[in-house]
Protein backbone atom coordinates (compact mmCIF):
# COMPACT_ATOMS: atom_id res chain seq x y z
CA UNK A 1 0.00 0.00 0.00
CA UNK A 2 1.27 3.47 -0.83
CA UNK A 3 1.89 6.02 1.89
CA UNK A 4 -1.19 7.79 3.21
CA UNK A 5 -1.79 11.24 1.74
CA UNK A 6 -2.55 12.59 5.19
CA UNK A 7 -0.56 11.14 8.07
CA UNK A 8 -0.99 12.49 11.58
CA UNK A 9 0.96 11.20 14.59
CA UNK A 10 0.46 12.20 18.21
CA UNK A 11 -0.78 15.65 17.28
CA UNK A 12 -1.30 18.04 20.19
CA UNK A 13 -2.44 21.65 20.37
CA UNK A 14 -3.40 23.69 23.40
CA UNK A 15 -5.09 27.10 23.32
CA UNK A 16 -4.68 28.68 26.74
CA UNK A 17 -6.29 26.21 29.12
CA UNK A 18 -8.13 24.32 26.38
CA UNK A 19 -6.57 21.17 25.03
CA UNK A 20 -7.93 21.19 21.47
CA UNK A 21 -5.92 18.21 20.26
CA UNK A 22 -4.55 15.56 22.56
CA UNK A 23 -2.43 13.01 20.74
CA UNK A 24 -4.58 12.61 17.65
CA UNK A 25 -3.67 9.95 15.09
CA UNK A 26 -5.01 9.77 11.57
CA UNK A 27 -4.18 8.18 8.21
CA UNK A 28 -6.07 9.03 5.05
CA UNK A 29 -5.21 6.96 1.97
CA UNK A 30 -5.05 8.56 -1.47
CA UNK A 31 -8.32 9.06 -3.30
CA UNK A 32 -10.61 8.50 -0.32
CA UNK A 33 -13.07 10.69 1.53
CA UNK A 34 -12.42 10.76 5.25
CA UNK A 35 -15.19 12.11 7.45
CA UNK A 36 -14.13 13.69 10.73
CA UNK A 37 -17.10 13.51 12.99
CA UNK A 38 -17.42 15.01 16.41
CA UNK A 39 -19.27 17.51 18.57
CA UNK A 40 -18.39 21.19 18.79
CA UNK A 41 -15.04 21.63 20.44
CA UNK A 42 -13.87 18.09 19.67
CA UNK A 43 -10.84 19.40 17.78
CA UNK A 44 -11.96 18.83 14.19
CA UNK A 45 -11.46 22.38 13.03
CA UNK A 46 -8.12 22.66 14.82
CA UNK A 47 -6.94 19.54 13.00
CA UNK A 48 -7.98 20.95 9.62
CA UNK A 49 -6.35 24.28 10.40
CA UNK A 50 -3.10 22.56 11.32
CA UNK A 51 -3.16 20.47 8.14
CA UNK A 52 -3.88 23.59 6.08
CA UNK A 53 -0.81 25.27 7.65
CA UNK A 54 -2.93 27.92 9.40
CA UNK A 55 -2.10 26.81 12.94
CA UNK A 56 1.13 25.31 14.21
CA UNK A 57 0.81 22.22 16.40
CA UNK A 58 2.48 22.14 19.81
CA UNK A 59 3.61 18.55 19.45
CA UNK A 60 3.39 15.55 17.18
CA UNK A 61 3.72 15.39 13.44
CA UNK A 62 1.37 15.98 10.53
CA UNK A 63 2.23 15.28 6.90
CA UNK A 64 0.30 16.09 3.75
CA UNK A 65 1.58 14.29 0.63
CA UNK A 66 4.73 13.57 2.61
CA UNK A 67 5.40 17.22 3.49
CA UNK A 68 5.55 18.19 7.14
CA UNK A 69 3.11 21.03 7.90
CA UNK A 70 5.60 23.01 9.98
CA UNK A 71 8.89 22.61 8.17
CA UNK A 72 7.51 22.37 4.63
CA UNK A 73 4.46 24.61 4.79
CA UNK A 74 5.09 26.08 1.34
CA UNK A 75 5.12 22.60 -0.25
CA UNK A 76 1.93 21.67 1.62
CA UNK A 77 0.20 24.83 0.41
CA UNK A 78 0.86 23.89 -3.20
CA UNK A 79 -1.07 20.62 -2.98
CA UNK A 80 -4.07 21.58 -0.85
CA UNK A 81 -7.39 23.33 -1.24
CA UNK A 82 -9.42 24.69 1.67
CA UNK A 83 -13.09 25.52 1.99
CA UNK A 84 -14.05 26.58 5.46
CA UNK A 85 -17.06 27.15 7.62
CA UNK A 86 -17.51 30.57 6.10
CA UNK A 87 -17.91 31.48 2.49
CA UNK A 88 -14.48 33.06 2.17
CA UNK A 89 -15.23 35.15 -0.87
CA UNK A 90 -15.22 38.87 -1.59
CA UNK A 91 -18.82 40.06 -1.58
CA UNK A 92 -18.20 43.30 -3.39
CA UNK A 93 -17.20 41.72 -6.69
CA UNK A 94 -18.73 39.07 -8.97
CA UNK A 95 -18.39 35.32 -8.63
CA UNK A 96 -16.35 35.19 -11.82
CA UNK A 97 -14.00 37.91 -10.58
CA UNK A 98 -13.51 36.05 -7.30
CA UNK A 99 -12.40 32.91 -9.11
CA UNK A 100 -10.23 34.82 -11.60
CA UNK A 101 -8.45 36.70 -8.83
CA UNK A 102 -7.74 33.48 -6.95
CA UNK A 103 -6.45 31.95 -10.19
CA UNK A 104 -4.03 34.84 -10.51
CA UNK A 105 -2.97 34.33 -6.91
CA UNK A 106 -2.30 30.69 -7.77
CA UNK A 107 0.05 32.08 -10.44
CA UNK A 108 -1.55 30.34 -13.39
CA UNK A 109 -1.57 33.53 -15.48
CA UNK A 110 -4.47 35.79 -16.40
CA UNK A 111 -5.67 33.80 -19.43
CA UNK A 112 -5.58 30.45 -17.64
CA UNK A 113 -7.27 32.03 -14.61
CA UNK A 114 -10.11 33.24 -16.83
CA UNK A 115 -10.55 29.87 -18.49
CA UNK A 116 -10.49 27.95 -15.20
CA UNK A 117 -12.98 30.36 -13.64
CA UNK A 118 -15.39 29.77 -16.53
CA UNK A 119 -14.95 26.00 -16.19
CA UNK A 120 -15.65 26.01 -12.46
CA UNK A 121 -18.64 28.33 -12.78
CA UNK A 122 -20.10 25.80 -15.20
CA UNK A 123 -19.34 22.81 -13.02
CA UNK A 124 -20.97 24.39 -10.00
CA UNK A 125 -24.04 25.69 -11.80
CA UNK A 126 -23.11 29.32 -11.28
CA UNK A 127 -22.99 30.43 -14.92
CA UNK A 128 -26.09 32.55 -14.70
CA UNK A 129 -24.96 34.29 -11.53
CA UNK A 130 -21.34 34.54 -12.64
CA UNK A 131 -21.40 38.25 -13.39
CA UNK A 132 -23.55 39.32 -10.48
CA UNK A 133 -22.11 40.63 -7.22
CA UNK A 134 -21.63 37.88 -4.62
CA UNK A 135 -23.45 40.12 -2.13
CA UNK A 136 -26.67 39.08 -3.86
CA UNK A 137 -25.95 35.32 -3.78
CA UNK A 138 -27.92 32.90 -1.61
CA UNK A 139 -26.12 30.99 1.14
CA UNK A 140 -25.96 27.87 -1.02
CA UNK A 141 -24.54 29.77 -3.99
CA UNK A 142 -21.84 31.32 -1.80
CA UNK A 143 -20.79 27.93 -0.49
CA UNK A 144 -20.67 26.54 -4.00
CA UNK A 145 -18.54 29.47 -5.08
CA UNK A 146 -16.34 28.93 -2.03
CA UNK A 147 -15.96 25.26 -2.89
CA UNK A 148 -15.17 26.16 -6.51
CA UNK A 149 -12.56 28.63 -5.22
CA UNK A 150 -10.79 25.83 -3.37
CA UNK A 151 -10.52 23.78 -6.57
CA UNK A 152 -8.79 26.20 -8.92
CA UNK A 153 -5.56 24.23 -9.02
CA UNK A 154 -7.29 20.81 -8.84
CA UNK A 155 -5.60 20.18 -5.51
CA UNK A 156 -4.58 16.63 -4.60
CA UNK A 157 -5.93 17.12 -1.10
CA UNK A 158 -9.05 19.05 -0.22
CA UNK A 159 -10.04 20.14 3.28
CA UNK A 160 -13.71 20.88 3.82
CA UNK A 161 -14.51 22.27 7.23
CA UNK A 162 -18.23 21.86 7.85
CA UNK A 163 -19.09 22.67 4.26
CA UNK A 164 -22.86 22.46 4.72
CA UNK A 165 -23.37 23.95 8.17
CA UNK A 166 -26.31 26.32 8.04
CA UNK A 167 -27.42 25.36 4.54
CA UNK A 168 -30.91 24.31 3.47
CA UNK A 169 -31.42 20.66 2.46
CA UNK A 170 -31.29 21.36 -1.25
CA UNK A 171 -28.02 23.27 -1.03
CA UNK A 172 -26.59 20.51 1.13
CA UNK A 173 -27.37 17.94 -1.53
CA UNK A 174 -25.74 20.13 -4.16
CA UNK A 175 -22.56 20.37 -2.10
CA UNK A 176 -22.67 16.62 -1.47
CA UNK A 177 -22.86 15.77 -5.14
CA UNK A 178 -19.96 18.14 -5.83
CA UNK A 179 -17.85 16.41 -3.18
CA UNK A 180 -18.71 12.96 -4.55
CA UNK A 181 -17.71 14.14 -8.02
CA UNK A 182 -14.36 15.33 -6.70
CA UNK A 183 -13.68 12.07 -4.95
CA UNK A 184 -14.59 10.21 -8.13
CA UNK A 185 -11.93 12.24 -9.94
CA UNK A 186 -9.31 11.01 -7.48
CA UNK A 187 -8.97 13.86 -4.98
CA UNK A 188 -8.40 12.98 -1.36
CA UNK A 189 -10.95 14.75 0.80
CA UNK A 190 -10.91 15.40 4.51
CA UNK A 191 -14.34 16.54 5.59
CA UNK A 192 -15.40 17.69 9.03
CA UNK A 193 -19.03 17.64 9.96
CA UNK A 194 -21.45 17.57 12.84
CA UNK A 195 -24.04 15.90 10.66
CA UNK A 196 -23.99 12.15 10.90
CA UNK A 197 -25.97 11.65 7.72
CA UNK A 198 -23.45 13.78 5.87
CA UNK A 199 -20.55 11.60 7.00
CA UNK A 200 -22.61 8.48 6.30
CA UNK A 201 -23.31 9.54 2.72
CA UNK A 202 -19.96 10.98 1.73
CA UNK A 203 -17.20 9.28 3.63
CA UNK A 204 -15.39 6.05 2.79
CA UNK A 205 -14.08 6.05 6.31
CA UNK A 206 -15.16 7.90 9.39
CA UNK A 207 -12.94 9.06 12.18
CA UNK A 208 -14.81 9.94 15.34
CA UNK A 209 -13.10 12.70 17.23
CA UNK A 210 -13.79 13.45 20.84
CA UNK A 211 -11.81 15.74 23.15
CA UNK A 212 -8.89 16.00 20.80
CA UNK A 213 -8.46 12.29 20.12
CA UNK A 214 -9.60 9.89 17.45
CA UNK A 215 -11.87 7.49 19.32
CA UNK A 216 -12.82 5.31 16.35
CA UNK A 217 -11.86 4.95 12.72
CA UNK A 218 -13.69 2.63 10.37
CA UNK A 219 -16.16 2.45 7.50
CA UNK A 220 -19.63 3.77 8.33
CA UNK A 221 -21.10 0.26 7.95
CA UNK A 222 -18.63 -1.40 10.28
CA UNK A 223 -18.91 1.35 12.84
CA UNK A 224 -22.63 0.74 12.90
CA UNK A 225 -22.23 -3.04 13.01
CA UNK A 226 -19.88 -2.72 15.95
CA UNK A 227 -22.53 -1.52 18.33
CA UNK A 228 -25.36 -3.99 18.18
CA UNK A 229 -29.01 -3.33 17.46
CA UNK A 230 -31.23 -0.43 18.35
CA UNK A 231 -34.51 -1.35 20.04
CA UNK A 232 -37.43 1.02 20.32
CA UNK A 233 -40.70 0.34 22.12
CA UNK A 234 -43.73 2.60 22.00
CA UNK A 235 -46.18 2.18 24.86
CA UNK A 236 -49.76 3.34 25.38
CA UNK A 237 -50.47 6.39 27.48
CA UNK A 238 -50.15 5.88 31.20
CA UNK A 239 -47.81 2.89 30.88
CA UNK A 240 -44.87 2.63 33.25
CA UNK A 241 -42.04 3.70 30.98
CA UNK A 242 -39.39 3.22 33.62
CA UNK A 243 -40.43 -0.39 34.13
CA UNK A 244 -40.28 -0.98 30.38
CA UNK A 245 -36.83 0.61 30.45
CA UNK A 246 -35.75 -1.83 33.16
CA UNK A 247 -36.92 -4.75 30.98
CA UNK A 248 -34.96 -3.36 28.05
CA UNK A 249 -31.86 -2.87 30.15
CA UNK A 250 -31.88 -6.50 31.23
CA UNK A 251 -32.46 -7.71 27.67
CA UNK A 252 -30.02 -5.50 25.78
CA UNK A 253 -27.35 -4.80 28.36
CA UNK A 254 -27.53 -1.18 27.16
CA UNK A 255 -28.65 1.97 28.95
CA UNK A 256 -32.31 2.72 28.18
CA UNK A 257 -33.39 6.20 27.10
CA UNK A 258 -36.94 7.21 28.02
CA UNK A 259 -38.85 9.69 25.90
CA UNK A 260 -41.91 10.39 28.05
CA UNK A 261 -43.50 12.80 25.56
CA UNK A 262 -43.64 10.16 22.83
CA UNK A 263 -44.27 7.27 25.23
CA UNK A 264 -41.15 5.65 23.86
CA UNK A 265 -38.27 3.72 25.37
CA UNK A 266 -35.14 2.88 23.41
CA UNK A 267 -31.79 1.20 23.95
CA UNK A 268 -28.86 -0.04 21.92
CA UNK A 269 -27.97 -3.65 22.57
CA UNK A 270 -24.60 -4.99 23.51
CA UNK A 271 -23.27 -6.36 20.18
CA UNK A 272 -22.37 -9.64 21.82
CA UNK A 273 -26.02 -10.39 22.68
CA UNK A 274 -28.45 -12.18 20.48
CA UNK A 275 -31.64 -10.14 20.36
CA UNK A 276 -34.87 -11.18 18.73
CA UNK A 277 -38.37 -9.82 18.51
CA UNK A 278 -40.35 -12.78 20.00
CA UNK A 279 -38.18 -12.81 23.10
CA UNK A 280 -38.62 -9.10 23.54
CA UNK A 281 -42.41 -9.35 23.28
CA UNK A 282 -42.48 -12.29 25.69
CA UNK A 283 -40.47 -10.41 28.28
CA UNK A 284 -42.70 -7.37 28.03
CA UNK A 285 -45.72 -9.60 28.35
CA UNK A 286 -44.25 -11.24 31.44
CA UNK A 287 -43.83 -7.79 32.92
CA UNK A 288 -47.48 -7.13 32.23
CA UNK A 289 -46.95 -4.59 29.45
CA UNK A 290 -48.44 -4.34 26.00
CA UNK A 291 -46.45 -2.36 23.47
CA UNK A 292 -48.08 -0.38 20.66
CA UNK A 293 -44.97 -0.81 18.56
CA UNK A 294 -41.71 -2.67 18.88
CA UNK A 295 -38.87 -2.06 16.45
CA UNK A 296 -35.37 -3.40 15.94
CA UNK A 297 -33.12 -1.24 13.79
CA UNK A 298 -29.60 -1.07 12.52
CA UNK A 299 -28.15 1.70 14.63
CA UNK A 300 -27.64 5.11 13.14
CA UNK A 301 -24.30 6.86 13.33
CA UNK A 302 -25.92 8.88 16.10
CA UNK A 303 -26.00 5.72 18.18
CA UNK A 304 -22.41 4.92 17.31
CA UNK A 305 -21.46 8.37 18.23
CA UNK A 306 -23.22 8.33 21.56
CA UNK A 307 -21.88 4.91 22.40
CA UNK A 308 -18.32 5.99 21.70
CA UNK A 309 -18.37 9.46 23.11
CA UNK A 310 -20.21 9.08 26.38
CA UNK A 311 -20.32 12.36 28.15
CA UNK A 312 -20.98 14.55 25.15
CA UNK A 313 -24.63 13.55 24.83
CA UNK A 314 -25.96 16.87 26.03
CA UNK A 315 -24.04 18.70 23.36
CA UNK A 316 -25.33 16.49 20.60
CA UNK A 317 -28.90 16.73 21.81
CA UNK A 318 -28.69 20.52 21.90
CA UNK B 1 8.08 29.67 -7.12
CA UNK B 2 9.19 31.37 -3.98
CA UNK B 3 6.93 34.00 -2.40
CA UNK B 4 9.55 36.64 -3.24
CA UNK B 5 9.23 35.96 -6.97
CA UNK B 6 5.45 36.02 -6.91
CA UNK B 7 5.26 39.27 -4.95
CA UNK B 8 4.48 41.57 -7.91
CA UNK B 9 1.80 39.19 -9.25
CA UNK B 10 0.23 38.82 -5.81
CA UNK B 11 0.32 42.56 -5.20
CA UNK B 12 -1.30 43.23 -8.58
CA UNK B 13 -4.09 40.70 -7.97
CA UNK B 14 -4.72 42.09 -4.52
CA UNK B 15 -4.82 45.68 -5.82
CA UNK B 16 -7.18 44.56 -8.56
CA UNK B 17 -9.58 43.19 -5.99
CA UNK B 18 -9.80 46.53 -4.17
CA UNK B 19 -10.27 48.48 -7.39
CA UNK B 20 -12.94 46.07 -8.63
CA UNK B 21 -14.89 46.60 -5.43
CA UNK B 22 -14.83 50.36 -6.04
CA UNK B 23 -15.80 49.88 -9.68
CA UNK B 24 -18.83 47.82 -8.73
CA UNK B 25 -19.91 50.21 -5.99
CA UNK B 26 -19.49 53.78 -7.24
CA UNK B 27 -21.35 54.88 -4.12
CA UNK B 28 -18.33 53.91 -2.03
CA UNK B 29 -16.12 56.38 -3.86
CA UNK B 30 -18.84 58.99 -3.90
CA UNK B 31 -19.31 58.81 -0.13
CA UNK B 32 -15.58 59.04 0.58
CA UNK B 33 -15.60 62.01 -1.78
CA UNK B 34 -18.60 63.78 -0.29
CA UNK B 35 -17.17 63.82 3.23
CA UNK B 36 -14.27 66.21 2.57
CA UNK B 37 -16.40 68.30 0.24
CA UNK B 38 -19.10 68.62 2.90
CA UNK B 39 -16.41 69.53 5.43
CA UNK B 40 -15.26 72.43 3.29
CA UNK B 41 -18.80 73.74 3.71
CA UNK B 42 -19.29 72.92 7.40
CA UNK B 43 -15.87 73.92 8.69
CA UNK B 44 -15.00 76.51 6.08
CA UNK B 45 -18.23 78.49 6.23
CA UNK B 46 -19.99 77.56 9.50
CA UNK B 47 -16.99 77.50 11.86
CA UNK B 48 -14.93 79.75 9.62
CA UNK B 49 -17.43 82.55 10.05
CA UNK B 50 -16.34 82.89 13.69
CA UNK B 51 -12.69 82.05 13.19
CA UNK B 52 -9.74 84.36 12.76
CA UNK B 53 -6.35 83.02 11.80
CA UNK B 54 -3.21 85.09 11.42
CA UNK B 55 -1.94 85.71 7.91
CA UNK B 56 -4.95 84.90 5.76
CA UNK B 57 -8.47 83.55 5.47
CA UNK B 58 -9.73 80.62 7.53
CA UNK B 59 -10.66 78.54 4.52
CA UNK B 60 -7.16 78.76 3.17
CA UNK B 61 -5.90 77.73 6.62
CA UNK B 62 -8.41 74.89 6.70
CA UNK B 63 -7.78 73.20 3.34
CA UNK B 64 -4.42 71.57 4.23
CA UNK B 65 -6.17 70.25 7.34
CA UNK B 66 -8.90 68.67 5.22
CA UNK B 67 -6.33 67.17 2.84
CA UNK B 68 -4.60 65.60 5.84
CA UNK B 69 -7.99 64.24 6.99
CA UNK B 70 -8.41 62.55 3.63
CA UNK B 71 -4.99 60.96 4.15
CA UNK B 72 -5.80 59.88 7.70
CA UNK B 73 -9.11 58.44 6.55
CA UNK B 74 -7.21 55.49 5.05
CA UNK B 75 -7.28 53.96 8.53
CA UNK B 76 -11.02 53.28 8.57
CA UNK B 77 -11.58 51.24 5.40
CA UNK B 78 -8.26 49.41 5.84
CA UNK B 79 -9.17 48.49 9.39
CA UNK B 80 -12.70 47.36 8.58
CA UNK B 81 -11.51 45.51 5.46
CA UNK B 82 -8.72 43.74 7.34
CA UNK B 83 -11.07 42.70 10.13
CA UNK B 84 -13.70 41.52 7.64
CA UNK B 85 -11.19 39.36 5.76
CA UNK B 86 -9.87 37.89 8.98
CA UNK B 87 -13.35 37.28 10.37
CA UNK B 88 -14.86 35.72 7.27
CA UNK B 89 -12.12 33.29 6.38
CA UNK B 90 -10.71 35.21 3.40
CA UNK B 91 -7.41 35.59 5.24
CA UNK B 92 -7.43 31.86 6.02
CA UNK B 93 -7.88 30.95 2.39
CA UNK B 94 -5.07 33.27 1.29
CA UNK B 95 -2.80 31.93 4.02
CA UNK B 96 -3.44 28.36 2.89
CA UNK B 97 -2.13 29.36 -0.56
CA UNK B 98 1.44 29.85 -1.66
CA UNK B 99 1.33 33.63 -1.96
CA UNK B 100 3.51 36.49 -0.80
CA UNK B 101 1.87 38.01 2.26
CA UNK B 102 3.83 41.23 1.95
CA UNK B 103 2.78 41.36 -1.71
CA UNK B 104 -0.91 40.89 -0.90
CA UNK B 105 -0.96 43.61 1.73
CA UNK B 106 1.15 45.99 -0.35
CA UNK B 107 -1.24 45.57 -3.26
CA UNK B 108 -4.21 46.51 -1.10
CA UNK B 109 -2.53 49.57 0.34
CA UNK B 110 -1.23 50.70 -3.03
CA UNK B 111 -4.69 50.39 -4.58
CA UNK B 112 -5.98 52.58 -1.78
CA UNK B 113 -3.53 55.28 -2.86
CA UNK B 114 -5.28 55.46 -6.21
CA UNK B 115 -8.58 55.91 -4.40
CA UNK B 116 -7.03 58.68 -2.27
CA UNK B 117 -5.73 60.47 -5.35
CA UNK B 118 -9.19 60.36 -6.88
CA UNK B 119 -10.64 61.88 -3.68
CA UNK B 120 -7.96 64.56 -3.32
CA UNK B 121 -8.57 66.09 -6.75
CA UNK B 122 -12.23 67.14 -6.29
CA UNK B 123 -11.49 68.14 -2.69
CA UNK B 124 -8.82 70.47 -4.04
CA UNK B 125 -11.16 71.85 -6.70
CA UNK B 126 -13.82 72.64 -4.12
CA UNK B 127 -11.11 74.22 -2.00
CA UNK B 128 -10.03 76.42 -4.90
CA UNK B 129 -13.64 77.53 -5.34
CA UNK B 130 -13.78 78.36 -1.61
CA UNK B 131 -10.71 80.56 -1.78
CA UNK B 132 -7.82 78.16 -1.16
CA UNK B 133 -4.74 78.90 -3.28
CA UNK B 134 -1.46 77.26 -4.25
CA UNK B 135 1.03 80.08 -3.67
CA UNK B 136 4.47 78.48 -3.91
CA UNK B 137 4.34 76.98 -7.38
CA UNK B 138 3.38 73.65 -8.82
CA UNK B 139 6.54 71.84 -7.74
CA UNK B 140 5.94 72.54 -4.06
CA UNK B 141 2.26 71.70 -4.45
CA UNK B 142 3.08 68.33 -6.00
CA UNK B 143 5.47 67.79 -3.13
CA UNK B 144 2.65 68.44 -0.70
CA UNK B 145 0.36 65.95 -2.47
CA UNK B 146 3.23 63.47 -2.45
CA UNK B 147 3.53 63.82 1.32
CA UNK B 148 -0.22 63.40 1.69
CA UNK B 149 -0.12 60.15 -0.29
CA UNK B 150 2.87 58.95 1.71
CA UNK B 151 0.93 59.59 4.91
CA UNK B 152 -2.15 57.88 3.46
CA UNK B 153 0.04 54.86 2.62
CA UNK B 154 1.36 54.68 6.17
CA UNK B 155 -2.18 55.08 7.58
CA UNK B 156 -3.43 52.30 5.30
CA UNK B 157 -0.80 49.93 6.70
CA UNK B 158 -1.68 50.95 10.23
CA UNK B 159 -5.37 50.30 9.59
CA UNK B 160 -4.62 46.91 8.03
CA UNK B 161 -2.44 45.89 10.97
CA UNK B 162 -5.10 46.94 13.48
CA UNK B 163 -7.98 45.40 11.53
CA UNK B 164 -6.25 42.03 11.23
CA UNK B 165 -5.51 42.12 14.95
CA UNK B 166 -9.13 42.92 15.82
CA UNK B 167 -10.57 40.28 13.48
CA UNK B 168 -14.20 41.36 13.93
CA UNK B 169 -15.76 43.70 11.44
CA UNK B 170 -18.19 45.33 13.90
CA UNK B 171 -15.52 45.96 16.52
CA UNK B 172 -13.17 47.37 13.90
CA UNK B 173 -15.92 49.69 12.67
CA UNK B 174 -16.49 51.02 16.17
CA UNK B 175 -12.77 51.46 16.87
CA UNK B 176 -12.18 53.15 13.52
CA UNK B 177 -14.46 56.01 14.57
CA UNK B 178 -11.72 56.98 17.04
CA UNK B 179 -9.79 58.48 14.13
CA UNK B 180 -12.25 61.41 14.23
CA UNK B 181 -11.28 62.72 17.70
CA UNK B 182 -7.68 61.88 16.80
CA UNK B 183 -7.91 64.16 13.79
CA UNK B 184 -9.38 66.96 15.95
CA UNK B 185 -6.41 66.89 18.34
CA UNK B 186 -4.28 68.62 15.72
CA UNK B 187 -3.63 71.98 14.13
CA UNK B 188 -5.91 70.97 11.23
CA UNK B 189 -8.92 73.05 12.28
CA UNK B 190 -7.63 75.62 14.77
CA UNK B 191 -4.16 76.94 15.61
CA UNK B 192 -2.78 75.10 18.63
CA UNK B 193 -1.65 78.38 20.21
CA UNK B 194 -5.05 78.93 21.84
CA UNK B 195 -5.18 75.48 23.43
CA UNK B 196 -4.13 74.80 27.05
CA UNK B 197 -0.39 74.07 27.12
CA UNK B 198 -0.64 70.31 27.66
CA UNK B 199 -3.25 69.95 24.92
CA UNK B 200 -1.21 72.07 22.52
CA UNK B 201 1.79 69.81 23.15
CA UNK B 202 -0.28 66.72 22.32
CA UNK B 203 -1.65 68.38 19.19
CA UNK B 204 1.78 69.56 18.03
CA UNK B 205 3.22 66.07 18.43
CA UNK B 206 0.27 64.48 16.64
CA UNK B 207 1.63 63.21 13.30
CA UNK B 208 -1.40 64.72 11.55
CA UNK B 209 -0.26 68.20 12.63
CA UNK B 210 3.12 67.69 10.98
CA UNK B 211 1.40 66.70 7.74
CA UNK B 212 -0.96 69.70 7.97
CA UNK B 213 1.87 72.15 8.66
CA UNK B 214 4.00 70.64 5.88
CA UNK B 215 1.14 71.21 3.43
CA UNK B 216 0.59 74.77 4.66
CA UNK B 217 4.27 75.45 4.16
CA UNK B 218 4.44 73.87 0.69
CA UNK B 219 1.17 75.37 -0.56
CA UNK B 220 2.08 78.74 0.99
CA UNK B 221 -1.12 78.86 3.06
CA UNK B 222 -1.49 80.75 6.34
CA UNK B 223 -0.29 78.88 9.40
CA UNK B 224 0.41 79.43 13.05
CA UNK B 225 2.53 76.48 14.15
CA UNK B 226 3.46 75.95 17.78
CA UNK B 227 7.03 75.81 19.06
CA UNK B 228 7.38 72.04 19.06
CA UNK B 229 10.00 70.54 16.74
CA UNK B 230 7.63 68.53 14.49
CA UNK B 231 5.52 71.55 13.53
CA UNK B 232 8.57 73.80 13.20
CA UNK B 233 10.14 71.29 10.77
CA UNK B 234 6.99 69.79 9.34
CA UNK B 235 8.37 68.26 6.12
CA UNK B 236 11.18 66.42 7.90
CA UNK B 237 8.77 65.47 10.68
CA UNK B 238 6.26 64.07 8.18
CA UNK B 239 8.94 61.89 6.64
CA UNK B 240 9.99 60.83 10.12
CA UNK B 241 6.48 60.02 11.30
CA UNK B 242 5.71 58.08 8.10
CA UNK B 243 8.97 56.13 8.35
CA UNK B 244 8.18 55.30 11.97
CA UNK B 245 4.59 54.33 11.19
CA UNK B 246 5.65 52.11 8.29
CA UNK B 247 8.50 50.55 10.29
CA UNK B 248 5.97 49.50 12.92
CA UNK B 249 2.81 48.87 10.88
CA UNK B 250 4.23 46.88 7.94
CA UNK B 251 5.85 44.11 9.99
CA UNK B 252 2.89 44.19 12.37
CA UNK B 253 0.40 43.78 9.53
CA UNK B 254 2.35 40.89 7.99
CA UNK B 255 2.66 39.25 11.40
CA UNK B 256 -1.04 39.72 12.20
CA UNK B 257 -1.91 38.34 8.79
CA UNK B 258 0.25 35.28 9.43
CA UNK B 259 -1.29 34.76 12.86
CA UNK B 260 -4.85 35.62 11.99
CA UNK B 261 -7.40 33.31 13.59
CA UNK B 262 -4.79 31.30 15.41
Amino acid sequence: MSDPVIAVRGLGKTFGATRALDGLELDVPEGTVCGLLGPNGAGKTTLVRILATLVRPDRGEARVCGHEVRGEAAAVRRVIGLAGQYAAVEEGITGRENLELLGRLHHVGAARARARAAELLGEFGLEEAADRLVRGYSGGMRRRLDLAASLITRPRVLFLDEPTTGLDPRSRREIWSAVRELAAQGSTVLLTTQYLDEADRLADRITLVDRGRAVADDTPQRLKAAIGTRVEITLPEGADLDRAGAVLAVLTGGAPAVDAGQGRVGAVSDPARELNLPRLVRELDAAGMVALDVALRTPSLDDVFLALTAGVKEELAA
Amino acid sequence: MSPLMTMPVDAAASARRILLVYRHSPGLLLSSLLVPVAMVGVFGYVFGSAMDVPGGGYREFLMPGLFAMVALNAVMPAMVGGARDAGRGVTDRLRSMSVSRLGLLTGQTAADLLVAAVVLVPTGLVGLAAGWRIRHGLGSALGAFGLLLLFRFACGWLGTALGLAVGKEETAGQLAVLTIPFSMLTSAFVPTGGMPGWLAAIADWNPVSAVVEACRQLFGNPSAPGDAWPVQHPVAATFGWCALLLAVAVPLAVRNFARSGR
